[in-house]
């Protein structure tokens, strides 16, 4: 499992590996229907539940009609606060902005927080090219970076990986005992990163919120790790999409109730940190407090006025949890950062819809996720509008055991739909031709695309001897 | 009082391998004295093509169905899944034609859901059924999540004479048809049938029923695969017996 590009269009073959593992089924079948049903209980308890994500639907479509004076008013803020802004337009220009800050404050070592940003750049490798270390602090990408894999899921990154699995990673990285108790390998956790918290010159985190009207950078946890990377260290960078703004403190309050709920069922996570410039004197905290604002794909995502919906997205992971796909590929099939429902409309828009063609295919369009989403980003119908614009951009080569390319197929296919005649002689051949595959009723295998790929999986009925056309004649 | 003319718009799923369903649909609309008419032009509702990603094609197809029915009342489909598409998704396909656009909201305007149809226009929730066996009930995604279609077809199940009735246990869940999802990933298709399989064969139902052609092929082809000893019904063939 690599940790740097983009794999999406394997998702079939990917995905079957993962169907046939039996241990990983079980990871995700347990830790999605688990976070599935906190959130329904989180959300029973609060009774303005549907406004709450109507209201956060409406702010964050305010803030992507103006999100460049969002930008502005953020940026103006942050530095009235002695904070610093840097404009990363693309993966590499983050990647040498957070090496100069490193350099600069001689950074050996970094704690960082959890950030799928810093994945998406590829950050940690660019950093490593210039002998410094990244450790990542949250126990799951901890637990990741010692795989060396990718995050598995947008809020549980080691998802997919069992004590067991940890206690072998463990043994082998950091040559501690083995065990399968969660709180042990907790500790161990907790006393390898305690040393990197005291060493490391510089912190870098993520930000679930940015606020515009005061320039605050505002994150949530349950470990406390950031609060740790972003206080300890003397110089704090936070590398965030540009999507990430909020318009103002006082809407906080709204995407605070959604968030925890909506991720992880809980009403706030342990830790929410407000965090608005460096120290000032007198006080504990970083000396320095660098802000990237990072565009990689997004300006583009926002150009179009339909795919502007998948920037409100405030990385929840519920979408995940309810994907009855999802819950079946697992996260690394997607073959990029982002998994799940989100994934599939994000990576297209972020790495170019030819990287990442298959993606909004592998949806049976069942509308869970839309139903679970805080921001009410209606899911299904941007994987739709995506499959038209992979047609008609990135088409796909002739699929397996067919006779023509799929457009091509398509096209036919509504020539004869269109006219009745061509529609019933159709149905006349198709009748005749079944005749030798046809048991009973039922047809075991037939050799060509699409019924082909339709037999692999289960028995197709053979067309009834009179369709309905012909039966009206007898019932009208 | 003038009976409603009432057309049908029969699927082509449903008129190429299920014709018994646009029969009960037949049969249970004039039991309640409805007048049925069949325009023999029609074929399909274009989704196969909307579904893969070919706008276009869908569009050449759904064109012809807005001249379908300008003589009915109402235009009722045993799917959910072509009624979304007639019903949610056909303004996209014409919006940049103001002619057809107003075809289509006059269309989309008398489209229903056969289930919808009965218990919302006529409503009349006990059409005279009787079915004395244990049968469950798949919500159809495009049904429950486009439409909101839920508590109809559980109400006109509810009411037949000598059923037993049982929900699946669990949340609601795809059954993994997805149209040319079917196709595209058979694998991870198949895999999410068994688990509603699993989940319908635990409720000891001997049928299990859907309002949705393409949902009851995909399982009813693992079910006869597999030698599973469960049925599947549509809804309509329910309500259709006496």
């Amino acid at each position: 499992m690599s940790s740097s590009g983009v794999y999406s269009n394997e998702i079939h073959e990917r995905g079957n590996k993962t169907l046939a593992d039996a241990h990983l089924q079980e990871a995700y079948q347990s830790s999605t229907i688990r976070l599935y049903t906190h959130r329904l209980q989180a959300m029973s308890e609060v009774p303005g539940w549907e406004r709450l994500r109507d209201r956060a639907r409406e702010l964050k479509r305010e803030v992507m009609e103006h999100l460049d004076s969002y930008l502005e008013e953020f940026a103006d803020n942050v530095a009235r606060r002695s904070g610093k802004v840097h404009w990363a337009a693309t993966a590499d220009d983050a990647c040498r902005i957070v090496l100069e800050i490193a350099k600069q404050c001689g950074a050996k070592e970094i704690v960082k927080a959890k950030s799928m940003v810093g994945e998406e750049i590829e950050l940690n490798p660019a950093l490593e090219a210039q002998g410094i270390h990244p450790y990542e602090t949250d126990l799951g990408e901890f637990i990741i970076q010692l795989a060396g894999e990718r995050p598995a899921h947008i809020v549980a990154p080691a998802m997919h990986l069992t004590r067991h699995d940890v206690s072998d990673l463990f043994a082998t990285h950091i040559q501690s005992e083995r065990t399968d108790v969660p709180e042990r390998l907790t500790a161990i956790a907790r006393q390898v990163l305690r040393e990197r918290f005291a060493r490391a010159e510089m912190g870098m985190s993520g930000a679930n919120f940015l606020v515009a009207d005061t320039g605050t950078v505002v994150l949530i946890e349950n470990e406390g790790n950031i609060r740790l990377c972003t206080t300890a260290p003397r110089v704090h960078v936070v590398v965030v999409g540009i999507e990430k703004l909020i318009p103002r403190f006082a809407d906080l309050g709204v995407f605070l109730r959604l968030l925890g709920r909506s991720g992880t069922g809980q009403s706030l996570t342990s830790y929410t940190s407000l965090l608005t410039g460096p120290r000032r004197p007198g006080e504990d905290g970083p000396d320095e407090m660098h802000v990237v604002l990072v565009d990689n794909g997004r300006v583009n995502a926002l150009a179009d006025p339909k795919m502007r919906e998948a920037l409100f997205c405030i990385r929840c992971g519920a979408c995940l949890n309810a994907c009855p796909v999802y819950r079946k590929i697992g996260g690394h099939a997607y073959g990029w950062v982002y998994s799940g429902p989100i994934g599939a409309l994000i990576t297209p828009q972020f790495t170019g819809i030819g990287k990442a063609r298959e993606l909004p295919f592998a949806s049976s369009l069942c509308g869970a996720c839309r139903d679970v989403c805080p921001v009410k980003i209606n899911i299904p119908d941007l994987l739709l509008y995506l499959r038209g614009r992979a047609q008609e951009e990135a088409p796909a080569p002739r699929p397996k055991g067919a006779l023509l390319r799929e457009k091509t197929m398509m096209r036919l296919w509504a020539w004869a739909m269109s006219r009745p005649w061509a529609y019933q002689i159709g149905g006349r051949m198709a009748r005749w031709g079944q005749g030798i595959l046809a048991r009973s009723g039922w047809i075991r295998k037939v050799p060509m695309y699409p019924a082909s790929r339709w037999t692999e999986a289960r028995d197709l009925p053979a067309l009834a001897r009179k369709s309905f056309h012909d039966r009206w004649k007898q019932i009208s | 009082m003038t009976k409603l003319r009432v057309a049908l718009f029969v699927t082509c799923l449903g008129d190429q391998f299920f014709p018994q369903v646009g029969e009960c649909v037949v049969k249970v609309l004039r039991r309640l004295n409805a007048e049925v008419t069949f325009n023999p032009a029609q074929t399909c509702c274009g989704q196969p093509a909307f579904n893969t990603g070919y706008r276009d094609e869908a569009r050449v197809v759904a064109a012809k169905v807005l001249n379908l029915f300008d003589d009915a009342d109402y235009v009722v489909a045993p799917s959910g899944s072509c009624t979304s598409m007639v019903r949610v998704f056909y303004p996209e396909l014409f919006l940049d034609d103001p002619d057809r656009l107003r075809k289509c909201r006059q269309l989309q305007a008398r489209f229903f859901e056969f289930s919808e149809f009965l218990v919302n226009v006529l409503k009349i929730e006990d059409v005279g059924a009787a079915f004395p066996h244990r049968v469950t009930y798949h919500d159809s995604c495009h049904l429950l999540s486009e439409l909101h279609i839920e508590q109809q077809p559980r109400t006109l199940l509810r009411n037949v004479r000598g059923i037993d009735f049982v929900e699946m246990q669990g949340y609601k869940v795809c059954c993994g048809f997805g149209g040319t999802f079917a196709v595209k990933f058979p694998e991870v298709s198949a895999a999410m049938g068994q688990d509603k399989l699993r989940l319908a064969s635990e409720t000891h139902a001997e049928y299990l029923v859907a309002n949705d052609s393409g949902c009851l092929m995909h399982l009813a082809g693992m079910i006869h695969r597999q030698g599973l000893p469960l049925k599947t019904m549509h809804l309509a063939e329910v309500l259709a017996q006496e």
